[in-house]
Protein backbone atom coordinates (compact mmCIF):
# COMPACT_ATOMS: atom_id res chain seq x y z
CA UNK A 1 0.00 0.00 0.00
CA UNK A 2 0.96 3.49 -0.36
CA UNK A 3 2.75 4.63 2.55
CA UNK A 4 4.10 7.72 1.35
CA UNK A 5 2.26 10.68 2.64
CA UNK A 6 5.05 12.54 3.62
CA UNK A 7 5.98 14.16 0.28
CA UNK A 8 2.52 14.36 -1.24
CA UNK A 9 -0.46 16.20 0.83
CA UNK A 10 -2.91 17.08 -1.51
CA UNK A 11 -6.94 16.83 -1.95
CA UNK A 12 -6.82 14.04 -4.38
CA UNK A 13 -6.08 11.46 -2.24
CA UNK A 14 -3.79 8.55 -2.56
CA UNK A 15 -1.74 9.81 0.43
CA UNK A 16 -2.70 7.77 3.62
CA UNK A 17 -2.76 10.55 6.70
CA UNK A 18 -0.62 8.92 9.88
CA UNK A 19 1.28 7.01 7.65
CA UNK A 20 -0.56 4.13 8.12
CA UNK A 21 -2.77 1.96 5.52
CA UNK A 22 -6.37 2.80 6.00
CA UNK A 23 -6.97 -1.54 7.18
CA UNK A 24 -4.23 -0.83 9.58
CA UNK A 25 -5.74 2.57 11.23
CA UNK A 26 -9.49 1.34 11.20
CA UNK A 27 -7.93 -1.86 13.08
CA UNK A 28 -6.34 0.47 15.88
CA UNK A 29 -9.69 2.33 16.38
CA UNK A 30 -11.28 -1.07 16.08
CA UNK A 31 -9.02 -2.42 19.08
CA UNK A 32 -9.48 1.12 20.99
CA UNK A 33 -13.10 0.24 20.98
CA UNK A 34 -12.70 -3.15 22.18
CA UNK A 35 -10.34 -1.91 24.68
CA UNK A 36 -13.33 0.39 25.78
CA UNK A 37 -15.51 -2.45 25.88
CA UNK A 38 -12.95 -5.06 28.33
CA UNK A 39 -12.45 -1.67 30.60
CA UNK A 40 -16.20 -1.64 31.53
CA UNK A 41 -16.40 -5.12 32.14
CA UNK A 42 -13.16 -5.42 34.30
CA UNK A 43 -14.10 -1.72 35.63
CA UNK A 44 -17.41 -3.31 36.49
CA UNK A 45 -15.94 -5.85 38.11
CA UNK A 46 -14.39 -3.96 41.03
CA UNK A 47 -16.99 -1.75 41.20
CA UNK A 48 -18.87 -5.32 42.24
CA UNK A 49 -16.34 -6.62 44.33
CA UNK A 50 -15.69 -3.37 46.14
CA UNK A 51 -19.10 -3.49 46.99
CA UNK A 52 -18.96 -6.38 48.82
CA UNK A 53 -17.06 -7.27 52.23
CA UNK A 54 -13.36 -8.36 51.57
CA UNK A 55 -12.37 -11.64 53.45
CA UNK A 56 -10.05 -10.18 56.58
CA UNK A 57 -9.16 -13.07 58.40
CA UNK A 58 -5.50 -15.02 58.19
CA UNK A 59 -4.76 -15.81 54.23
CA UNK A 60 -4.18 -19.60 55.73
CA UNK A 61 -7.47 -19.93 57.26
CA UNK A 62 -10.12 -18.92 54.54
CA UNK A 63 -12.83 -20.82 53.65
CA UNK A 64 -15.07 -20.47 50.84
CA UNK A 65 -18.75 -18.35 51.83
CA UNK A 66 -21.03 -16.59 50.83
CA UNK A 67 -20.82 -13.11 53.12
CA UNK A 68 -17.80 -12.01 51.49
CA UNK A 69 -15.42 -12.44 47.98
CA UNK A 70 -13.24 -15.14 47.60
CA UNK A 71 -9.23 -14.91 47.62
CA UNK A 72 -8.65 -15.22 43.66
CA UNK A 73 -5.19 -17.49 44.84
CA UNK A 74 -7.36 -19.66 46.65
CA UNK A 75 -10.31 -20.29 44.12
CA UNK A 76 -7.80 -20.71 41.25
CA UNK A 77 -5.27 -22.81 42.68
CA UNK A 78 -5.78 -27.07 40.60
CA UNK A 79 -3.83 -27.96 37.54
CA UNK A 80 -4.83 -30.78 35.22
CA UNK A 81 -2.98 -34.47 36.37
CA UNK A 82 -2.35 -33.07 39.77
CA UNK A 83 -5.80 -33.92 41.24
CA UNK A 84 -5.74 -32.76 45.10
CA UNK A 85 -3.11 -30.68 44.99
CA UNK A 86 -3.03 -27.09 45.90
CA UNK A 87 -1.11 -24.90 43.69
CA UNK A 88 -2.12 -21.47 43.64
CA UNK A 89 -1.85 -19.62 40.22
CA UNK A 90 0.11 -22.41 38.73
CA UNK A 91 -2.01 -23.39 35.72
CA UNK A 92 -2.99 -19.68 34.99
CA UNK A 93 0.85 -18.90 35.07
CA UNK A 94 1.58 -21.34 32.50
CA UNK A 95 -1.76 -19.95 30.42
CA UNK A 96 0.36 -16.46 30.91
CA UNK A 97 3.56 -17.88 29.29
CA UNK A 98 1.77 -19.59 26.21
CA UNK A 99 0.10 -16.37 25.68
CA UNK A 100 2.94 -14.64 25.57
CA UNK A 101 4.78 -16.84 23.75
CA UNK A 102 2.35 -16.59 20.84
CA UNK A 103 2.42 -13.31 21.11
CA UNK A 104 6.78 -13.66 20.27
CA UNK A 105 5.81 -15.85 17.26
CA UNK A 106 3.32 -13.40 15.86
CA UNK A 107 5.36 -10.72 15.87
CA UNK A 108 8.42 -12.88 14.12
CA UNK A 109 6.19 -13.75 11.59
CA UNK A 110 5.06 -9.99 11.18
CA UNK A 111 8.91 -9.49 10.76
CA UNK A 112 8.77 -12.18 8.32
CA UNK A 113 6.52 -10.76 5.93
CA UNK A 114 8.36 -7.43 5.99
CA UNK A 115 10.59 -9.55 4.30
CA UNK A 116 8.77 -11.27 1.90
CA UNK A 117 9.95 -14.68 3.55
CA UNK A 118 6.92 -16.83 3.09
CA UNK A 119 8.42 -20.13 4.16
CA UNK A 120 9.52 -17.96 7.55
CA UNK A 121 6.06 -16.44 7.54
CA UNK A 122 4.59 -20.25 7.34
CA UNK A 123 6.55 -21.29 10.16
CA UNK A 124 5.59 -18.83 12.52
CA UNK A 125 2.07 -18.35 11.86
CA UNK A 126 1.68 -22.10 12.73
CA UNK A 127 3.53 -21.66 16.19
CA UNK A 128 1.14 -18.96 16.68
CA UNK A 129 -1.63 -21.27 15.86
CA UNK A 130 -0.57 -23.75 18.12
CA UNK A 131 -0.37 -21.39 20.99
CA UNK A 132 -3.74 -19.86 20.54
CA UNK A 133 -5.22 -23.57 20.36
CA UNK A 134 -3.27 -24.70 23.59
CA UNK A 135 -4.16 -21.45 25.47
CA UNK A 136 -7.81 -22.30 24.39
CA UNK A 137 -7.50 -25.94 25.46
CA UNK A 138 -6.10 -24.46 29.09
CA UNK A 139 -8.90 -21.81 29.05
CA UNK A 140 -11.28 -24.81 28.56
CA UNK A 141 -9.91 -27.25 31.54
CA UNK A 142 -9.97 -24.58 33.87
CA UNK A 143 -13.90 -23.80 33.22
CA UNK A 144 -14.79 -27.10 33.54
CA UNK A 145 -12.91 -27.47 36.51
CA UNK A 146 -14.53 -24.15 37.78
CA UNK A 147 -17.80 -25.40 36.56
CA UNK A 148 -17.59 -28.92 38.13
CA UNK A 149 -16.21 -27.60 41.38
CA UNK A 150 -13.95 -28.49 43.97
CA UNK A 151 -14.15 -32.23 46.10
CA UNK A 152 -15.09 -30.51 49.14
CA UNK A 153 -18.09 -28.55 47.69
CA UNK A 154 -19.15 -25.23 49.42
CA UNK A 155 -22.23 -23.87 51.80
CA UNK A 156 -24.73 -21.84 50.07
CA UNK A 157 -26.54 -19.07 51.57
CA UNK A 158 -29.69 -21.50 53.08
CA UNK A 159 -27.06 -24.35 54.22
CA UNK A 160 -26.72 -26.97 51.13
CA UNK A 161 -23.54 -28.08 49.77
CA UNK A 162 -22.86 -27.15 46.44
CA UNK A 163 -20.18 -28.29 43.61
CA UNK A 164 -19.06 -25.96 41.23
CA UNK A 165 -20.70 -22.96 40.08
CA UNK A 166 -23.21 -21.68 37.37
CA UNK A 167 -24.39 -18.44 36.51
CA UNK A 168 -27.03 -18.01 39.69
CA UNK A 169 -25.21 -20.40 42.31
CA UNK A 170 -21.76 -20.59 42.93
CA UNK A 171 -20.02 -22.87 45.73
CA UNK A 172 -16.14 -19.78 45.99
CA UNK A 173 -18.70 -17.24 47.60
CA UNK A 174 -21.33 -14.22 46.17
CA UNK A 175 -23.09 -15.94 42.56
CA UNK A 176 -21.57 -12.52 41.19
CA UNK A 177 -18.00 -13.76 41.25
CA UNK A 178 -18.87 -16.64 39.17
CA UNK A 179 -20.92 -14.20 36.69
CA UNK A 180 -18.02 -12.22 36.26
CA UNK A 181 -15.69 -15.08 35.53
CA UNK A 182 -17.86 -16.48 32.98
CA UNK A 183 -18.50 -13.17 31.29
CA UNK A 184 -14.54 -11.98 31.59
CA UNK A 185 -12.94 -14.73 30.78
CA UNK A 186 -15.78 -15.95 28.25
CA UNK A 187 -15.55 -12.81 26.44
CA UNK A 188 -11.45 -12.97 26.20
CA UNK A 189 -11.48 -16.43 24.98
CA UNK A 190 -14.19 -15.66 22.36
CA UNK A 191 -11.81 -13.20 21.35
CA UNK A 192 -8.70 -15.94 21.49
CA UNK A 193 -10.91 -18.43 19.43
CA UNK A 194 -11.91 -15.73 16.57
CA UNK A 195 -7.91 -14.80 16.96
CA UNK A 196 -6.95 -18.35 15.93
CA UNK A 197 -9.38 -18.25 13.32
CA UNK A 198 -7.82 -15.20 11.68
CA UNK A 199 -4.59 -16.81 11.97
CA UNK A 200 -5.83 -19.77 10.18
CA UNK A 201 -7.24 -17.41 7.49
CA UNK A 202 -4.23 -15.40 7.36
CA UNK A 203 -1.59 -18.79 6.97
CA UNK A 204 -4.19 -20.46 4.84
CA UNK A 205 -3.31 -17.23 1.98
CA UNK A 206 0.37 -17.33 3.01
CA UNK A 207 0.68 -20.75 2.08
CA UNK A 208 -1.20 -20.36 -1.45
CA UNK A 209 0.57 -17.37 -2.13
CA UNK A 210 -1.79 -14.77 -1.96
CA UNK A 211 0.49 -12.12 -0.08
CA UNK A 212 3.15 -13.29 -2.20
CA UNK A 213 1.42 -12.27 -5.38
CA UNK A 214 0.12 -9.37 -4.00
CA UNK A 215 3.53 -8.21 -3.63
CA UNK A 216 2.84 -7.56 0.34
CA UNK A 217 2.23 -9.34 3.60
CA UNK A 218 0.32 -6.87 5.39
CA UNK A 219 -2.53 -9.08 6.28
CA UNK A 220 -0.04 -10.41 8.85
CA UNK A 221 0.65 -7.58 10.41
CA UNK A 222 -3.30 -6.01 10.65
CA UNK A 223 -4.25 -9.68 12.44
CA UNK A 224 -1.17 -9.30 14.34
CA UNK A 225 -2.00 -6.01 15.93
CA UNK A 226 -5.34 -8.21 16.66
CA UNK A 227 -3.51 -11.29 18.54
CA UNK A 228 -1.32 -8.69 20.25
CA UNK A 229 -4.38 -7.12 21.94
CA UNK A 230 -5.70 -10.24 23.01
CA UNK A 231 -2.36 -10.79 24.58
CA UNK A 232 -2.70 -7.35 26.43
CA UNK A 233 -6.48 -7.71 27.51
CA UNK A 234 -5.02 -11.36 29.21
CA UNK A 235 -1.81 -9.39 30.38
CA UNK A 236 -5.00 -7.48 32.51
CA UNK A 237 -7.11 -9.64 33.35
CA UNK A 238 -4.49 -11.99 35.00
CA UNK A 239 -3.95 -8.60 37.09
CA UNK A 240 -7.08 -7.61 37.97
CA UNK A 241 -8.66 -10.62 38.34
CA UNK A 242 -6.44 -13.74 39.24
CA UNK A 243 -4.18 -11.45 41.28
CA UNK A 244 -5.29 -8.75 43.02
CA UNK B 1 10.04 -26.24 1.95
CA UNK B 2 9.50 -26.61 -1.36
CA UNK B 3 6.81 -24.47 -3.10
CA UNK B 4 6.34 -23.50 -6.74
CA UNK B 5 7.02 -19.55 -7.61
CA UNK B 6 5.17 -17.95 -9.63
CA UNK B 7 7.16 -14.55 -9.63
CA UNK B 8 11.12 -14.40 -8.42
CA UNK B 9 10.38 -12.97 -4.76
CA UNK B 10 13.48 -11.46 -3.69
CA UNK B 11 13.31 -12.95 0.13
CA UNK B 12 15.37 -10.15 2.30
CA UNK B 13 17.73 -11.89 4.77
CA UNK B 14 17.10 -11.43 8.62
CA UNK B 15 17.90 -8.78 10.38
CA UNK B 16 19.52 -9.91 13.74
CA UNK B 17 19.24 -7.13 15.70
CA UNK B 18 15.71 -6.55 15.06
CA UNK B 19 14.80 -10.16 16.09
CA UNK B 20 16.81 -9.85 19.10
CA UNK B 21 15.01 -6.95 20.56
CA UNK B 22 12.05 -8.40 20.06
CA UNK B 23 13.38 -11.73 21.73
CA UNK B 24 14.42 -9.35 24.93
CA UNK B 25 10.98 -8.12 24.89
CA UNK B 26 9.36 -11.45 25.16
CA UNK B 27 12.42 -11.58 28.13
CA UNK B 28 11.14 -8.79 30.16
CA UNK B 29 7.27 -9.80 29.92
CA UNK B 30 8.14 -13.10 31.37
CA UNK B 31 10.42 -11.72 33.94
CA UNK B 32 7.85 -9.43 35.23
CA UNK B 33 5.52 -11.63 35.50
CA UNK B 34 7.54 -14.02 37.47
CA UNK B 35 8.36 -11.10 39.51
CA UNK B 36 4.41 -10.75 40.18
CA UNK B 37 4.32 -13.88 41.27
CA UNK B 38 7.00 -13.75 43.58
CA UNK B 39 5.09 -10.42 45.28
CA UNK B 40 2.15 -12.57 45.17
CA UNK B 41 3.66 -15.44 47.35
CA UNK B 42 5.95 -13.47 49.40
CA UNK B 43 4.51 -9.99 50.21
CA UNK B 44 1.78 -11.07 52.85
CA UNK B 45 -1.69 -10.20 51.87
CA UNK B 46 -1.99 -7.48 54.98
CA UNK B 47 -0.25 -5.59 52.87
CA UNK B 48 -3.16 -5.03 50.81
CA UNK B 49 -2.32 -1.52 49.23
CA UNK B 50 1.46 -2.45 48.49
CA UNK B 51 0.60 -5.50 46.76
CA UNK B 52 -2.39 -4.16 44.60
CA UNK B 53 0.01 -1.55 43.71
CA UNK B 54 3.03 -3.45 42.96
CA UNK B 55 0.57 -5.29 40.57
CA UNK B 56 -0.69 -2.31 38.83
CA UNK B 57 2.90 -0.94 38.29
CA UNK B 58 3.72 -3.91 36.47
CA UNK B 59 1.10 -4.24 34.40
CA UNK B 60 0.89 -1.00 32.90
CA UNK B 61 4.90 -1.48 32.40
CA UNK B 62 3.68 -4.85 30.85
CA UNK B 63 1.23 -3.35 28.62
CA UNK B 64 3.44 -0.49 27.20
CA UNK B 65 6.16 -2.99 26.19
CA UNK B 66 3.43 -5.07 24.23
CA UNK B 67 1.55 -1.70 22.70
CA UNK B 68 5.05 -0.50 22.03
CA UNK B 69 7.58 -3.10 20.84
CA UNK B 70 4.72 -5.88 19.65
CA UNK B 71 2.41 -3.47 18.23
CA UNK B 72 5.24 -1.31 16.76
CA UNK B 73 2.84 2.19 17.93
CA UNK B 74 5.91 3.49 19.91
CA UNK B 75 7.91 3.65 16.39
CA UNK B 76 4.58 4.92 14.07
CA UNK B 77 3.92 8.31 13.82
CA UNK B 78 3.16 10.96 16.76
CA UNK B 79 -0.20 11.68 15.68
CA UNK B 80 -1.29 8.23 15.55
CA UNK B 81 0.21 7.19 18.74
CA UNK B 82 -1.54 10.52 20.68
CA UNK B 83 -4.56 9.06 18.64
CA UNK B 84 -4.60 5.59 20.72
CA UNK B 85 -3.29 7.17 23.74
CA UNK B 86 -5.51 10.20 24.36
CA UNK B 87 -9.01 8.26 24.03
CA UNK B 88 -7.83 6.18 27.29
CA UNK B 89 -8.64 9.27 29.09
CA UNK B 90 -12.27 7.41 28.97
CA UNK B 91 -10.96 3.97 31.01
CA UNK B 92 -9.21 6.53 33.63
CA UNK B 93 -12.12 8.34 34.02
CA UNK B 94 -14.85 5.35 34.32
CA UNK B 95 -12.05 3.59 36.75
CA UNK B 96 -12.14 6.37 39.01
CA UNK B 97 -15.94 7.09 39.13
CA UNK B 98 -16.51 3.64 39.36
CA UNK B 99 -14.25 3.08 42.43
CA UNK B 100 -15.62 6.04 44.17
CA UNK B 101 -19.26 4.77 43.27
CA UNK B 102 -18.23 1.02 44.53
CA UNK B 103 -16.82 2.31 48.02
CA UNK B 104 -20.38 4.51 48.51
CA UNK B 105 -22.00 1.47 47.78
CA UNK B 106 -19.99 -0.69 50.28
CA UNK B 107 -20.55 2.20 52.72
CA UNK B 108 -24.26 2.40 52.77
CA UNK B 109 -24.70 -1.67 53.00
CA UNK B 110 -22.35 -2.37 56.01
Amino acid sequence: MANTSTTTISWDGGSSPMNASYGKLMMWFFLLSDAFTFSALLITYGLVRSAHPAFDGLINEFTFSQTYWPVPEKVFEAVPFLHGWELPLVFVGIMTFILIMSSVTMVLAVEAGHRMDRAAVEKWMLWTIVGGLTFLGCQAWEWSHFIHGTDAGGLLKDGTKFFGANLSLNQYGPPDFAAFFFFITGFHGFHVFSGVLLNFLVYYNTVTGVYERRGHYEMVEKVGLYWHFVDLVWVFVFTFFYLV
Amino acid sequence: MAHHQETTVKVIPPDTAKIKKLWMTALILLVITVFEFIVAFTIPHEYKDLRVWIFIGMTIVKAAYIVGEFMHLRYETKFLLWSILIPTIFIVWMLVAFIYEGSAISEARF
